[in-house]
């Protein structure tokens, strides 16, 4: 009985590799500890550029030193410090979520105050000055005008100033948190959809990982995509296997470079923002049909062509129904679609004219198929083809289809709401709020809250996210005939009939005349019914849960 | 000339002077639905020739579960073959103990006691709706509906649940044996029993406003694989596929075995769109009436299941059947209503306790053998549509 099993011999090894590991960090660390006291005592007795040299490699070796005493000490108390990353990870999770929101914020104020640091210098020496300011200016402005004592931190602060001034710095400050923020949504939308689903099948959902409600477990996924091997098919196209998920991811993280989240939170503000967008959006259909053909398997075939034709013929409707937005406002910038919608829930162009809502209803529907979403998601019919254009791949690449169809998802949310429903501005009336825009800092965050600001267009996006969770977790799939049917037939003579209309309209009805102003109440009521009765059902099925789901559920299920 | 096989879509490829444009048709091309695929309910594999999303035909290919059951059957004695029945029809495994053990009982000339008899009833008919809820949440599934699924699974679990107070068994039972059930009902099964019905029934109306009224499954199943009356009893068509074509033949009314007489409910037949609250779109003998015959049974069920329990009596459940069962030389063919159809075992014997012969008529594999007829110029879709409203069972196609 004395004889481990190969599970006790598994644990005994890796205890004897941490050991050896321990070992050698600390032996690494005492080596680069005795390579720094030497440089330094070396730069110490040389001046000029050698005594330079070796004051900075001294700190290199310093840095590593300390780097492998920490991953020693981190190996040695592995389990301690484990069990402290379970209970702290989470709020680190939350606040880095927070974080990110808050991402373009700080560097839209430090770029607010580059600029204006730029104009007072140039205007207190008199003559034009050129952008970029030299550090040197900046620190003896930080110094002389902004009352800043130590002259070492004028310094520092003023070479991260500088910094800023350069358009590409601000650019990869950007894209960055584009990135993040785009890993953030598709990993917050696959743990959400997967909650969405549990409690609509009365299911918990994933519960373990993480703790609280498992919302750790796309991180889980994700790492456990990484590890998984890359398989690759002996049949399939080399090249095109290999370049379809980026062909399909790629086009869906750059759309939200040109995605305003509040007027001054935009990576690129485009004049033709808007057919950027579609274009990008037109643009994932090729990763999916070079997945489908690269494969080499006939339902990745099928799934690649049915995808194709169904996004071809949608683009059409979806087209048209953004047309009409565009006509109402005349132009095709995102930002100015959206500032005009400022002032509050009657002024948001969904509610403008019958036309407009009607359009906000079929450019929804138009984006169901376009992402390929439920009952639309026929390019992945799980039941029919297997799993469509992604059935052989396999480990992270499979992941990066996934991350495209959520950012795409939130991308979709994100453009309905800036299109037709307020943008990044609150139901609430812009004037009750105006008084706070130029207030101090404080009131400038209420009012970022309360009134416009990014937050608002996320959450609005992600209840356009959510209604499409809804829809795919309730409805069957059409097939085929009948989603060209209900697009050719349905769906593009109902769009050009409501271009047509909203062209009349936008002729013969002024803004201001009583036939204008009684559409938008009657369209702005519609829009609040619909809004109040949701919140009822809610309320309602919340409230009657466990008579609606039934005595034994409620028994079987204690958290249900 | 080619042949032409665009029955459906007979104008598609001709011009004006009825000519074949043979410039405009497409390539051919062979897939291989199964044996491991989503929608083929186990290891059923079809080989489809297709041209774009149409299906020209499909081929079905059995045999991937084939376990010999039939030989088994020659080589143990009665009893013993309780469990391998289990393993035909692995979703209804009460009914097939039910129905074999019927049939050697009737060779040997066994009396089962009353409360035996309505043990077994009320566990056929508890395994009626089990398998029913899996064929009505698996065919949602087939339709790209998840959550039905998920429903029709948790109410399964409560079924099981039951089975499991009642032999410990979930899947397999081998309870019903020889001479009624191998034991009786633990204490409070009943009241379970009426628990469960009692919050069951409204599930039903619940399914039907979330699957079957919904205008998208209306769509994808209406009209879909229709089997005339005629061609269904021709194919040998039996249980929900056969109903389902507006033929109203159920053993269990027709020709009532066991104390099936006793019990009052109706035979749910497909009836055509537009009365009685069916959708407009539905033909009689299509996918959609296949499938609502089925949650129509499971209301019928419900009822027989009442009717058992005002009716059951006390006493014993188990006749005294000798321990080595002599089979007499004569043969006994009996069916049964099973959920997939009628589930036939006959049994020949030669004086010897293990038979001479065991034959089972699958009613799966009869259903199954339609398929190739209704699955012809449909769209790739419609195979998971009409393979799923035929609710085959690999494990009895196979045997």
């Amino acid at each position: 009985m004395s004889t481990p099993d190969s599970c006790d011999r598994r644990v005994f090894q890796a205890e004897d590799r941490a050991t050896r590991a321990v070992r050698g960090f600390t032996l690494l660390g005492a080596i680069f500890v005795l390579v720094c006291a030497i440089l330094a005592f070396g730069a110490t007795r040389v001046s000029g550029v050698a005594g330079l040299l070796a004051g900075l490699l001294a700190a290199g070796a310093g840095g590593l030193a300390g780097a492998s005493l920490l991953i020693a000490l981190a190996v040695r108390f592995r389990e301690p410090l484990g069990r402290l990353l379970a209970r702290v990870a989470f709020p680190i999770f939350m606040v880095a979520v927070v974080a990110t929101v808050f991402f373009a914020w700080v560097p839209a104020l430090l770029y607010e105050e580059v600029d204006r640091l730029a104009g007072s210098v140039s205007t207190a020496s008199g003559e034009p000055r050129q952008m970029p300011l030299g550090v040197a200016e900046i620190r003896s402005y930080l110094l002389g005008s902004c009352g800043v004592g130590s002259a070492w931190v004028a310094t520092l602060v003023a070479s991260l100033l500088w910094l800023l001034q350069f358009g590409l710095v601000r650019d990869l400050i950007t894209v960055t948190g584009i990135v993040v923020f785009v890993s953030l949504v598709a990993m917050f939308g696959i743990w959400w959809e997967r909650k969405v689903a549990g409690r609509i099948q009365s299911r918990l959902g994933p519960m373990r990982v993480g703790g609280w409600h498992g919302w750790a477990q796309s991180l889980a996924d994700g790492l456990k995509l990484l590890q998984k091997e890359d398989i690759f098919l002996s049949g399939a196209d080399r090249p095109l296997f290999y370049l379809a998920p980026y062909v399909a991811f790629v086009p869906a993280l750059s759309l939200f470079s040109v995605l305003p989240f509040s007027a001054a939170w935009v990576c690129r503000d485009l004049e033709i923002g808007l057919i950027f967008i579609l274009a990008l959006l037109a643009l994932g259909v090729l990763g999916v049909l070079l997945a489908g053909w690269s494969s080499n398997n006939k339902w990745s075939l099928l799934g690649s062509m049915r995808e194709a034709c169904q996004m071809i013929s949608y683009e059409i409707p979806l087209g048209f129904s953004l047309l009409v937005p565009v006509m109402s406002v005349g132009s095709l910038r995102l930002t100015t679609l959206g500032e005009v919608q400022a002032n509050g829930f009657t002024s948001w162009v969904a509610f403008a004219s019958p036309f407009t809502l009607a359009a906000a209803v079929i450019f929804f529907i138009g984006t169901l198929a376009s992402c390929k979403r439920a009952p639309f998601d026929l390019p992945e019919a799980e039941s029919e083809l297997v799993a469509g254009y992604h059935t052989e791949y396999s480990g992270f690449r499979w992941a990066l289809f996934f991350f495209a169809e959520y950012a795409e998802m939130f991308a979709v949310g994100a453009l309905a709401t800036i299109l037709f429903f307020g943008a990044w501005y609150s139901p609430l009336p812009a004037a009750w709020g105006a008084a706070w825009e130029r207030g101090p800092i404080w009131q400038r965050a209420l009012h970022g809250i309360l009134f416009s600001g990014p937050l608002w267009l996320i959450g609005k996006s992600l209840f356009f996210v959510y209604l499409q969770m809804w829809l795919r977790w309730t409805l069957p799939r059409v097939r085929l005939d009948q989603v060209m049917f209900a697009c050719v037939q349905v769906l593009l003579p109902l769009a050009l009939m409501v271009l047509a209309g909203n062209s009349f309209w936008q002729l013969w009805v002024l803004p201001q005349s009583g036939l204008a102003r009684l559409a938008n109440l009657v369209c702005a009521v519609l829009g609040a019914l619909v809004l109040v009765a949701m919140l009822a059902i809610i309320v309602y099925a919340r409230v009657n849960r466990r008579r609606l789901v039934g005595s034994l559920v409620v028994e079987h299920l204690p958290g249900a | 000339m080619q042949e032409r096989v665009y029955h459906s879509y007979p104008d598609l490829l001709l011009d004006a002077e009825g000519e074949d444009l043979a410039d405009l048709r497409t390539e051919e091309m062979l897939i291989n639905m199964g044996p491991q695929h989503p929608s083929t309910h186990g290891v059923l594999r079809l080989v489809l020739r297709t041209d774009g999303e149409l299906v020209l035909e499909a081929v079905p290919h059995i045999g991937y579960l084939h376990r010999c059951a039939e030989k088994i059957g020659e080589n143990l004695a009665p009893y013993q073959f309780i469990p391998i029945t289990d393993r035909l029809d692995y979703l209804a495994a009460m009914n097939n103990n039910y129905a074999f053990s019927m049939a050697v009982e009737q060779l040997c000339g066994i009396e089962v006691p009353e409360r035996g008899r309505y043990v077994r009833v009320i566990m056929s008919e508890l395994n009626r709706i089990a398998s029913h809820l899996v064929s009505f949440g698996s065919y949602a599934l087939d339709l790209g509906a998840f959550t039905p699924f998920l429903y029709g699974f948790r109410e399964r679990e409560y079924i099981l649940d039951l089975f499991e107070s009642a032999c410990g068994a979930r899947l397999t039972y081998s309870y019903i044996t020889i001479g009624g059930p191998a034991l009786d009902l633990p204490e409070g099964f009943l009241e379970n029993l009426q628990q469960f019905l009692d919050y069951f029934e409204p599930k039903i109306d619940e399914y039907n406003q979330l699957l079957s009224y919904n205008h998208i499954f209306v769509r994808r199943t209406a009209g879909v694989g229709v089997i005339s009356p005629e061609d269904a009893i021709a194919w040998g068509l039996t249980g929900p596929c056969l109903r389902g074509s507006g033929v109203r033949w159920d053993l269990r009314k027709c020709m009532p075995y066991d104390i099936y007489d006793r019990f009052e409910f109706e035979i749910p037949v497909g009836v055509p769109g537009g009365s009685d609250g069916i959708p407009r779109a539905v033909v009689v003998g299509d996918s959609w009436c296949r499938y609502f015959v089925r949650i129509a049974e499971m209301k019928q069920s419900a009822r027989i299941l009442r009717q058992c329990l005002e009716q059951i009596p006390d006493g014993p459940v188990r006749a005294k059947v000798p321990r080595v069962l002599k089979l007499p030389s004569k043969e006994v063919y009996f069916e049964a209503e099973n959920p997939r159809g009628q589930l036939g075992f006959l049994v020949v014997g030669d004086g010897s306790p293990i038979p001479r012969r065991v034959k089972i008529r699958g009613p799966s594999f009869c259903n199954l053998s339609i398929a190739s007829q209704i699955c012809r110029n449909v769209l790739v879709a419609d195979i998971a549509a009409i393979i799923g409203s035929i609710d085959v069972v690999m494990g009895e196609v196979d045997r």
